[in-house]
């Protein structure tokens, strides 16, 4: 008999466990840590982050007592700054080429310093920070309202173009209120950062919209001036093993979605042993999450060493911190099912040879009364091809300015080929698009 | 381990730290405090006349200038001296004397510009058996504005009036302490000298205003919407103080006059540098106002192992070693050539040193070579001015290194050994023949 319950923490200890990871700053760490800041010229921080916010100009606006004129500065660069500043790795990326982390092995917090600036100005500012240029008249779908499709609306709407985005959800925001870990955005930041990028105006929401459903883009495509396709990854990918669609066998991206609204956390049902296959911050993020919602053991399977995993070596700490064990070398051979319910999973190990990935016939057996599947999303691909557009493996191709092969189409974010699948780099897709749009339509 | 005794103008103490005339200093308990954490004297709080005492503002005093992570590197203070009735801390500084005779007690004096009122505060400290007495003519606030402190230490006549005043009616050793707030600190030293001094001390407070209150619109420290000049120190003064000391050591007409050393003195390096300089012992205030007294036993050990490691057995031995070595710009070798040079291991690419060359210098700094980040000296355009050295955050990361062979790649003139100043220099046109 699984063993699936919700209620298996008290609320108040639900409540502490799903508490920002990182606390924010106050002024005085916000004031102490910006002293650290070197004001390099042409700094790295800045060359390594993707949408090449002005790092040493905003962390010294706020150690002038700036904090307002310093969200500005992340905002010209990055909308979803906030955002940004809470789940960027930002280990792997500003702040690993912060010189102090070359001077001292301890780089500036430039992430957190983000955060306080960005809250500040989200949290008090009188009114929205950029003003929109006079309309233009031109009018542009966005396809999508996750970061890439944000970005891209926010930033034609200040050119004084009409947006129109169309979302797939009852709710905007993607992956930042459907998929980032709770605990990474509290307080229903990821609405509020909504709230306030739409704030520009010039920008209409249209809920329920799927594509290839409700809309398709042969008609977006000749009833506006240009469209912005920022879809993501829809689908989710499968063990490919028998037993797949037993219950306790979940989707973690589902689960995730709805851990993320739920006003309840204790209704959400966690098993006592769960097994989590993948090696991707999607993994390491239903692993931490179901830790944290109660479960007693959480073992994280990858099929490969830790050295190919998608999550940051700190993301992974993160896990192990909160006490999932992370084991390597072991894919999916079977599960068994008691009463339509899975109960354990039987894991192959792998070694490679030749350099291919193979399993050695040697198996190992784990307790198991959820299974979460986080081996990757995967792009919708027929809609894209039958619009005529270009793709690599199911994602969109685009060239440096985020355009498709079609000659009105822009994409960006994680259904494009060769991205990094982070919220920055979406960002930055969406804006560069948006910029070439601009260009287009002003010719 | 090096003896750190002091003898400075016959006032013995154990080291030559001691704290100045100033808050720190205005009470029994305090100098007691400050005695049992290692201090090798005082010099108490300034008297001024018996009568009624001094009243002080009951708002803020001081204000501060703060550099990263709110270091405080410049206090200002509107205190004026003492204001505990004349009998009280004459009764206390007795009794300090009377519990720590292996330190020094030094009275600091400030009365009205006429020869009685000396004579008769003069008499009075006698009695608590200091070892000698600081006239103190610096106050730039307050005390000023009634005829005494820096009012008196801006004329040089009337230093050298009061001095003559106080060794006529004392016997005790008389320290002049001078003020920064003058042109040239050569002439009031001079007229301290004339009228008798056995020691000068430098500097007083250097008159400031710290901030304004952009809210308020008023000076800081704010008083009930107004602010007035306050005296600035601390370690942002330690260059004016250590030009002004040098400037006196150096004077033939006040060459070998005692001094004692103040301003912006920290730690135990600052000190042996206003040592260096010349000065028989120091004073510190604003160090243990920010820290507490417990510094002192960082500037005894400090001074002791250096003083070790160098092979100086006592103050005196490396008294005055640099003074000789201040000298005026037209004296400077314009043959001695140093090209800045980066050391790739140490340097963590910050670019500080190329934008601040770049932009602000001699464009003698690259950003990018093949391709990559990397900062290195052009020597053909390095005029070695320092600058890259002063904003780099690394130690002895950049150094001056000086081109003994060879030829300056900046100006193609091969380097000369020989010293060569501006006053020979064949581009001024009031140069001398060099003597054959």
């Amino acid at each position: 008999m699984a063993d699936i319950k919700s209620g298996r923490l008290s609320a108040e200890q639900l409540a502490k466990n799903f508490e920002d990871i990182h606390a924010p700053m106050d002024t005085h760490e916000a004031l102490v840590e910006a002293d650290r800041c070197y004001f390099c010229y042409d700094a790295p921080c800045m060359t390594a982050c993707p949408t090449g916010i002005d790092i040493p100009m905003f962390i010294r606006q706020i150690s002038t007592g700036n904090p307002m004129g310093s969200a500005e500065t992340i905002l010209k660069s990055n909308i979803l700054g906030g955002m940004c500043a809470r789940v960027c790795p930002t280990e792997t990326l500003c702040e690993q080429v912060c010189v102090r982390e070359t001077a001292e092995g301890k780089p500036v917090k430039i992430g957190l310093l983000q955060r306080y600036a960005t809250d500040y100005l989200i949290d008090k500012a009188d009114a929205h920070p950029f003003d929109r240029a006079p309309s233009t008249g031109k009018r542009i779908a966005v396809v999508g309202a996750g970061p890439a499709g944000l970005s891209c609306a926010h930033r034609l709407a200040m050119y004084g173009h009409n947006v129109t985005i169309f979302e797939a959800k009852e709710k905007a925001g993607g992956l930042n209120e459907f998929g980032i870990a709770a605990y990474k955005a509290t307080n229903d930041f990821a609405t509020r950062e909504v709230d306030f990028v739409l704030d520009i105006g010039g920008i209409e929401l249209k809920n329920g919209q799927t594509l290839g459903k409700d809309i398709s883009l042969e008609n977006l495509s000749s009833d506006y001036d240009a469209v912005f396709i920022g879809i993501g990854l829809p689908g989710v990918n499968d063990l490919g093993i028998q037993g797949d669609d037993a219950h306790g066998c979940t989707d973690a991206v589902e689960y995730i979605a709805r851990l993320r609204q739920t006003d309840d956390l204790s209704k959400m049902e966690v098993g006592r042993n769960v097994v989590v296959i993948g090696g991707g911050m999607t993994a390491i993020d239903i692993a931490t999450q179901i830790k944290l919602l109660g479960a007693e053991n959480v073992t994280i399977a990858y099929r490969r060493g830790t050295e190919s995993m998608n999550a940051s070596t700190y993301e992974q700490e993160v896990a192990q911190t909160n006490g999932v064990s992370i084991r390597h070398w072991l894919k999916p051979y079977s599960l068994s099912i008691a009463d339509g319910a899975v109960s354990e999973i039987t894991l192959e190990y792998t070694s490679v040879e030749n350099g291919k990935l193979a399993g050695t016939g040697e198996t190992t057996i784990l307790k198991a009364d959820q299974v979460f599947k986080a081996i990757g999303q995967s792009p919708v691909s027929v809609i894209l091809e039958n619009a005529g557009i270009d793709l690599d493996r199911g994602r969109i191709v685009v060239n440096e300015n985020r355009k498709t092969s079609h000659a009105k189409i822009w994409a960006g974010g994680d259904c494009v080929a060769g991205g990094e699948d982070l919220t920055v780099v979406s960002v930055e897709d969406g804006k560069l698009a948006a910029e070439d749009i601009h260009r287009a339509l002003s010719a | 381990m090096a003896n750190l005794n002091s003898d400075f103008i016959g006032i013995k103490s154990p080291n030559p730290f001691w704290l100045a005339s100033a808050p720190p200093t205005d009470k029994q308990y305090n100098v007691e405090r400050a005695f049992e954490a290692g201090w090798g004297g005082v010099v108490w709080k300034t008297l001024g006349e018996a009568g009624p005492p001094i009243v002080n503002v009951n708002g803020p005093r001081y204000g501060a200038v703060w550099s990263a992570d709110r270091r405080l590197i410049g206090l200002n203070n509107i205190e004026l001296i003492t204001d505990r009735d004349l009998e009280i801390n004459l009764k206390e500084m007795k009794a300090v004397k009377e519990n720590w005779p292996d330190r020094a007690l030094v009275a600091s004096l400030m009365v009205p510009c006429e020869e009685e009122p000396w004579k008769r505060i003069l008499e009075r400290v006698l009695e608590t058996g200091c070892d000698g007495v600081e006239l103190n003519f610096g106050c730039p606030h307050g005390m000023s504005e009634r005829g005494m402190g820096a009012a008196v230490g801006q004329v040089p006549d009337y230093i050298q009036m009061v001095v003559e005043w106080c060794k006529q009616h004392s016997d005790l050793p008389v320290i002049t302490k001078l003020t920064p707030n003058i042109t040239d600190v050569r002439y009031p030293a001079r007229a301290a000298h004339v009228g008798g001094t056995d020691a000068v001390s430098l500097i007083n407070t250097v008159s400031s205003i710290v901030s304004i209150d952009l809210d308020n619109m008023a000076p800081n420290p704010t008083i009930d919407g107004k602010g007035s000049h306050g005296g600035y120190c601390g370690p942002a003064v330690k260059p004016i103080a250590l030009n002004m000391v040098a400037e006196i050591a150096r004077d033939p007409q006040t060459a070998g006059l005692p001094i004692s050393g103040i301003g912006g003195i920290t730690t135990w390096r600052d000190a042996a540098e206003f040592i260096a300089l010349g000065c028989g012992n120091v004073q510190v205030c604003t160090a243990a106002m920010t820290y507490g007294f417990k510094i002192v036993e960082e500037m005894i050990s400090g001074l002791s192992e250096w003083m070790d490691q160098k092979g100086y057995a006592s103050i005196e031995d490396f008294r005055g070693l640099a003074a000789p070595n201040v000298t005026d710009w037209q004296y400077l070798n314009l043959n001695y050539v140093t090209k800045a040079k980066i050391d790739q291991d140490l340097c963590i690419k910050c670019g500080r040193c190329h934008i601040a060359c770049e932009d602000t210098s001699h464009q003698a700094i690259t950003n990018v070579v093949d391709g990559v980040r990397k900062f290195e000296v052009i020597d053909e355009e390095c005029v070695g001015c320092n600058l890259c050295v002063n904003v780099c955050p690394v130690e002895d990361c950049i150094t001056m290194e000086q081109m003994t062979t060879g030829s300056d790649p900046r100006t193609k003139q091969p380097i000369n050994p020989e010293y060569a100043n501006w006053t020979t220099h064949p581009k001024n046109p009031m140069a001398v023949e060099p003597a054959e």
